[in-house]
C-alpha cells in the first residue's frame, strides 16, 4: 500500500518545551493507524503539527506525495485531511445544522442528509444549540461535522475522552465505519487498548519520541507494551 | 411629536456608529478605538466626493461605505493583527488602535485644516412633509431608513449567512474555526470592513443632520458609541440599536423639557439607571464560556 500521510523527523516545541520531538510515521491510503501514549506524550502536538494548527518547528509532512509542512489549517480541510479536535469543540452557541454546515465550509455540504440518517438524534434536534447535547452526542456532532468536510483523511484526537463505555463503544463502532467507507484514519487515543484494538499499525508514544511501532495485533501481544502502557487486564 | 422625530434620527446615527463597535467587540473580543477616527474621516470624505468629484448624495454615500470598509481592512491589519499573538492582545490594541485613529486625525487635519466643513446646500432635497402634526424633512426620514436597513442588513447577515456563521465561529472559539477549514484572519478582516463601513455611513449622516463636519466630531461620539453598547449588551445587535435610539431620544427630550447645558448629565444618568436594574445590558446574556 502507498503512504497516504508520511511524516518525517517531526519537531513541535511550545517556546522552549520539546513536545515532540523528531518522529516519523506513515499512514497507508485505508488504513486505521493509531498513535497512543499517556497524557503529554505529544500525541495532539503531532495531529495539530499535520492539519496546520501548529507550525512544526522542524521536519515534513507529505500528503498525496505533497510538501504540506507549511500548509495553513484552512487550506487542509480543502484537501481532505479533516480533523475531530480533542474536547470535540462543538460550538455551543450555534444550532446542531450550523454547527454541521459550518463543516461544510469547503465542501459542498450534500453530506449533511447522510449524516442525519446516521445520527438521527441530531436530526432531531437539528435546531438546538450544539451546546444541550450530552457529550457523546457532541462527540458524534464533532465526528459528523468532520464527515460533512468530505474528508480523505480523518485525524481523531482523544474521541473516546471523558466518555461513557457504553458511548465508548457507540464511538468506535462510528470509527469502523468510516474506516469501512473508505476514509483514512488516524487515531489518536489514551485509550491505548481500545485504539490498537481497532488499527491495523500502532505508534506508541512516550514523552515526545515513539517508543514502539508494530501491527496493531503484535504490539497488542508485546509484554513491553502491555506492561509499560496498557496495564494489566 | 416633534422631539420624538429628531430625536430617532439623531439615535439611528448613534445606534448605526455604535453597531460598528459592537460587532468588532461581540465577535472580536476587541475593542477598536479607532472607530471614531474613521466617523469623522468618513464626513470629509462624503463632503469632498460631492463638493469636488460632484458626486450626487446617493451615489457619495455608498462610496463612503466602501471607504469606510477599506480603512477597517488597514485598521485590522496595522493596529490589531500584528498585536494579535500577544497575551494581552486585548489591551495592546485598544491601545494601537486609538494610536492610529490619532494619525488618521492628523492626516484629516493636514488635508483640511481644521476649518469647518458642510455638504453644499443644494445636495440634499430641503422637502419637509407633516406626520401627525410634526415637522419631517426628508433628511430625517432618510437617516432613520438608512441607518435601519443597514442594521437590519448586518442582522441578517449575521443570523442567516454563511458568513455570519463563520463570524459567530470565530466569536465562539477561533480554534474550533480553524479545524473547520474557516481562515480565520479573513473572516477576521472582514468583520473590521463591515464595522468601520457602517461607522463611516455613520459619520457621513451625523454630517449631514448638523449641516457641519469638524474634526472632533469621532471624539464627542465616542463616549456616547461606547456608553450606548454597554447599555445595550456588549456584542449585542439589538442592543446597539435600541441603546442609539433610547439616548438619542433621551437626548432630544432632556435638552426640550430640562434645558440644553443638562443634555448629556439627563441622558448618561439614564443609562446608569438601566445598568442599575439590568448590569448585563439590556440584550446582553451573562456569557457561558466553555474551557
Amino acid at each position: 500500500m502507498t503512504s497516504l500521510l508520511s511524516v518525517q523527523d517531526l519537531t513541535v516545541s511550545y517556546g522552549r518545551v520539546e513536545a515532540v520531538r523528531g518522529i516519523s510515521l506513515e499512514v497507508p491510503e485505508g488504513g486505521l493507524v493509531t498513535l497512543v501514549g499517556a497524557n503529554g506524550a505529544g500525541k495532539s502536538s503531532v495531529i495539530n503539527a499535520i492539519t496546520g494548527i501548529v507550525r512544526p518547528r522542524a521536519g515534513r509532512i507529505a500528503f498525496r506525495g505533497a510538501d504540506v509542512t507549511r500548509t495553513p489549517a484552512h487550506t487542509m480541510v480543502g484537501r481532505g485531511v479533516v480533523q475531530v479536535p480533542e474536547g470535540r469543540q462543538v460550538l455551543a452557541t450555534l444550532t446542531i445544522e450550523e454547527n454541521l454546515q459550518l463543516g461544510a465550509w469547503r465542501s459542498s455540504g450534500r453530506r449533511i442528509t447522510e449524516v442525519y440518517e446516521r445520527f438521527p438524534v441530531l436530526a432531531e434536534r437539528r435546531g438546538l444549540p450544539a451546546g444541550s447535547l450530552s457529550g457523546g452526542e457532541q462527540q458524534m456532532l464533532a465526528i459528523g461535522r468532520a464527515l460533512v468536510a468530505e474528508p480523505t483523511l480523518m485525524l481523531l484526537d482523544e474521541p473516546s475522552m471523558g466518555l461513557a463505555p457504553r458511548v465508548v463503544d457507540e464511538v468506535f463502532a462510528v470509527i469502523a465505519q468510516v474506516r469501512a467507507s473508505g476514509t483514512t484514519v488516524l487515531l489518536v487515543e489514551q485509550n491505548a487498548r481500545r485504539a490498537l484494538e481497532a488499527a491495523d499499525y500502532g505508534y506508541v508514544l512516550a514523552t515526545g519520541e515513539i517508543a514502539h511501532e508494530g501491527p496493531a495485533t503484535e504490539l497488542l501481544a508485546d509484554d513491553r507494551v502491555v506492561q509499560a502502557y496498557l496495564g494489566a487486564e | 411629536m416633534q422631539q420624538l422625530v429628531n430625536g430617532l434620527s439623531i439615535g439611528s446615527i448613534y445606534a448605526l456608529f455604535a453597531i460598528g463597535f459592537t460587532l468588532v467587540f461581540g465577535i472580536l473580543d476587541r475593542l477598536n478605538l479607532a472607530h471614531p477616527a474613521v466617523f469623522a474621516a468618513a464626513a470629509f470624505v462624503g463632503i469632498e466626493l460631492v463638493t469636488v468629484a460632484g458626486l450626487s448624495i446617493w451615489l457619495a454615500l455608498p462610496a463612503v461605505f466602501v471607504v469606510g470598509a477599506l480603512l477597517g481592512l488597514v485598521i485590522e491589519r496595522v493596529a490589531f493583527r500584528p498585536l494579535k499573538g500577544r497575551p494581552d492582545a486585548h489591551f495592546a490594541g485598544l491601545i494601537s488602535s486609538i494610536a492610529l485613529g490619532g494619525m488618521l486625525i492628523a492626516l484629516l487635519q493636514w488635508r483640511y485644516h481644521a476649518d469647518t466643513r458642510r455638504f453644499p446646500a443644494e445636495s440634499f432635497p430641503d422637502t419637509r412633509f407633516q406626520l401627525l402634526g410634526a415637522q419631517v424633512t426628508l433628511l430625517q426620514a432618510a437617516i432613520l431608513v438608512i441607518s435601519v436597513l443597514l442594521m437590519v442588513a448586518l442582522t441578517w447577515l449575521v443570523a442567516r449567512t454563511r458568513l455570519g456563521r463563520a463570524m459567530r465561529a470565530v466569536a465562539e472559539n477561533p480554534t474550533a474555526a480553524r479545524v473547520l477549514g474557516i481562515n480565520v484572519d479573513r473572516v477576521t478582516a472582514t468583520t473590521f470592513a463591515l464595522s468601520s463601513a457602517l461607522g463611516a455611513v455613520a459619520g457621513a449622516l451625523f454630517a449631514m443632520n448638523v449641516n457641519s463636519a469638524q474634526l472632533g466630531m469621532g471624539a464627542a461620539i465616542e463616549l456616547k458609541g461606547l456608553a450606548v453598547i454597554i447599555v445595550g449588551g456588549m456584542g449585542s445587535l439589538p442592543g446597539a440599536l435600541v441603546g442609539g435610539l433610547a439616548l438619542g431620544l433621551a437626548e432630544v427630550f432632556a435638552v426640550q423639557y430640562v434645558g440644553s447645558s443638562w443634555r448629556d448629565l439627563v441622558a448618561f444618568g439614564l443609562l446608569f439607571l438601566v445598568l442599575l436594574v439590568r448590569p448585563q445590558g439590556l440584550f446582553g446574556a451573562r456569557r457561558v464560556r466553555e474551557v
